[in-house]
């Protein structure tokens, strides 16, 4: 009776592993991870990354998945604070035992993320600004934006074309402003552009007259450069119309979109910034090899959520088809070979830019993905 | 050199008077009641948003305005009714946490309601800016002013020359004093949430055009007008707009010639040495305890 017992439970448990193991090999998902602020003060980033994301893995599962097997899309909702962030990127790798990590919508909840996910030897295409996630270089950790140094370059380039060497300097005091803030005078110096005036605002603040009134006085100052994000640089833009400070103006990249005109109304008019060819998708030269792509993408997004496109889902697509060119690359997803994949990847053009990673450059853009816009009549204008 | 200091005098008085109307707010419900009604702010954003989204809705400005006051006039009589009225024997503490819980509560209604985003709101007349002295002046500036002004000397009025006006003042003094004499004191806190709306509202409305408007800016402009009128003595009119103006010019003087970064710790750095060498504010009402 005991044998029997005994030789029946061998049974099952062989069948039962049998079963396991077979269907591993049939349909095992591969398991992209994902933390983002979908909700809460920085949702304008977190919620078109997840629609994004969720769009273009069911979009892919349809078209037959990666290697054969369906992706899985496994997100939580960070809502902004870098504990939860923690907390999160410590789930996807224990507890979900995710391939690969395609999130962090913010500088703070991806470097709150970064020690735990290095630890736990998982790639990760962060998809926030500051240059300190790539710079220095930390193996496991790869990005998608453009960082702020590569925006200040950018604009400095343009002034330099137009023989512009004075500027005054007005930036936020928020972390991205900040980070712009010491980028662009390591980048002015580099560039022999002089910084006359150097002045800062809270992003709380409801009037920059005070700081535009110094920049205006300075009459040797020939360009002026406003580095913020949020509301602010609407105000700005705003005060400096109000002001009639009759000199080039510059914004960074972190008011590229079209709220901000909204906000700005027509005293945006002949500013210009750095900006993803996202928001000019027409305007690009048919030559252009990242025309096909910011189109398809640009049309995908709006007839699925009936929405406008934005400058930040564009960097969720590029860390997903990134994530996928890699794992293609690697034929697998051993965490080891996609990340040397990842490291490798030539030519990849994205929505956002050109990616050449490199065992030194875990964001492989350049300067020159940015395009110069100008505000013209309340719209977008590119500049050659 | 003296037209900077213009500018940055313009500025502050321009934010300054904002913050007043807030600290007024403030003061009229403290003194009805002794609270101190920390979801001021939110009427303040009331006033923004709705009028934002009725010009969105195709009505005109002046149509809107008035829409808006109403709709924050209901919600003030609502948050006394429904909120402070149920818990009237708690002390004011109790009912000063009350309005917080309110204040996050309509912050989320209006976050749903109206979204996350910023919203713009043109100048009641027209975007070319007047030189006086080599600054430069928003002519909203001039509303903002203008209309505080307007709205102080009318409360001045009311407190002063009218029956209701002192029934509120008589309650503030003495609850059950004023009871005896025929005050309906419940009709007064009432009055006292109605008439702080509609005066937070029409802050809102002012200075939507400078500022933007969004669902969370009760938060920073609400705190400011706090900071206002604890600076001018809690409960005192004139030293709710003393208050608010001096905050403002310390502001901006210390943004212009200082740094911005200095703004706020220069701006709380008056305020501790106000309240240091005099607790009661600069024109708080003289302590006497009576035994």
């Amino acid at each position: 009776m005991s044998k029997k017992l005994l030789r029946r439970g061998g049974l099952l448990a062989a069948t039962l592993a049998a079963g396991i193991f077979s269907g591993a090999q049939a349909a095992d998902p591969i398991k992209i991870g994902s933390f983002l602020s979908v909700t809460g003060p920085a949702s304008f980033l977190g919620d078109p990354e997840l629609k994004t994301l969720r769009m273009y893995v069911d979009k892919i599962n349809e078209e037959g998945g990666v290697l054969g097997r369906p992706l899985e899309l496994v997100h939580y909702d960070d809502e902004g604070n870098a504990s939860n962030a923690r907390n999160y990127a410590s789930r996807l790798v224990r507890a979900d035992r995710v391939d690969i990590i395609v999130g962090g919508s913010t500088t703070g909840a991806t470097m709150a993320a970064v020690p735990l996910i290095e630890q736990s030897r998982t790639p990760f295409i962060s998809l926030a600004g500051a240059v300190v996630i790539t710079d220095p270089v930390k193996p496991w950790v790869f990005k998608t934006p453009q960082s702020d140094r590569l925006a200040a370059e950018r604009v400095m380039q343009d002034m330099q074309e137009r023989g512009i060497t004075k500027i005054g300097l007005i930036s936020g005091t928020g972390g991205f402003g900040r980070s712009g803030r010491e980028q662009t005078q390591q980048v002015a110096e580099a560039m022999g552009i002089q910084i006359l005036e150097d002045v800062t605002y809270s992003p709380s603040d409801t009037d920059m007259t005070a700081q535009l009134t110094r920049i205006r006085n300075n009459q040797d100052i020939e360009a002026v450069f406003n580095f913020g994000f949020g509301q602010s640089p609407a105000i700005v833009t705003r005060n400096f119309a109000q002001l009639g400070i009759d000199r080039p103006f510059y914004q960074s990249h972190g008011v590229a979109s079209n709220s901000f005109l909204d906000l700005a109304g027509s005293a945006a008019e002949g500013l210009r910034l750095p900006a993803s060819p996202i928001l000019v998708p027409d305007s690009l030269a048919d030559d252009d090899p990242q025309k096909t792509i910011v189109q398809a993408y640009v049309d995908a997004y709006e007839a699925r959520w009936n929405e406008s496109v934005s400058t930040f889902g564009g960097y969720a697509y590029d860390g997903l088809m990134l994530a996928v060119a890699a794992i293609e690359e690697a034929g697998s997803t051993d965490r080891e070979a996609v990340r040397q994949a990842l490291e490798n990847i030539q030519g990849h053009v994205g929505v956002t830019g050109i990616f050449n990673m490199s065992p030194n450059d875990h964001n492989g853009l350049a300067a020159d993905s940015f395009r110069i816009l100008e505000v013209v009549d309340g719209g977008w204008k590119l500049i050659e | 050199m003296f037209s900077e200091f213009l500018q940055y005098l313009f500025t502050g008085i321009t934010i300054g008077a904002t913050y007043a109307l807030i600290a007024l707010g403030f003061t009229l419900i403290y003194n009805a009641s002794h609270v101190i009604n920390f979801a001021q702010g939110e009427f303040l954003m009331i006033g923004g948003m709705a009028t934002v989204s009725l010009i969105g809705l195709g009505f005109p400005l002046p149509v809107a305005m008035v829409g808006a006051i109403l709709l924050a006039a209901l919600m003030g009589i609502a948050l006394q009714r429904f909120a402070i009225a149920p818990a009237k024997q708690a002390d004011p503490v109790t009912l000063i946490i009350i309005t917080i819980g309110a204040a996050i509560f309509i912050r989320g209604i209006a976050q749903l309601v109206w979204g996350r985003g910023y919203h713009s709101m043109p100048n009641f007349s027209g975007d070319v800016p007047v030189r006086i002295g080599g600054a430069v002046v928003n002519t909203q500036t001039f509303w903002v002013v203008g209309i505080a002004a307007v709205l102080v000397a009318g409360l001045v009025f009311f407190f002063t020359k009218t029956m209701i006006g002192k029934a509120i003042l008589a309650t503030s003094m003495n609850k059950v004093a004023a009871r005896l004499v025929g005050i309906k004191t419940d009709m007064v806190l009432m009055l006292a949430f109605l008439l702080s709306a509609v005066l937070g509202s029409i802050a809102g409305i002012i200075v939507a055009p400078i500022t933007f408007t969004s669902y969370d800016i009760g938060i920073m402009l609400g705190l400011k007008g706090f900071v206002a009128a604890a600076l001018g003595g809690l409960g005192s009119g004139m030293g709710a707009i003393v208050g608010g103006l001096t905050l403002g010019i310390v502001e901006a003087m210390t943004a212009g010639y200082i740094s911005s970064d200095y703004k706020d710790a220069a701006a709380f750095g008056v305020i501790i040495l106000v309240l240091f060498f005099m607790p009661r504010g600069l024109m708080g009402a003289r302590v006497v305890e009576r035994v």
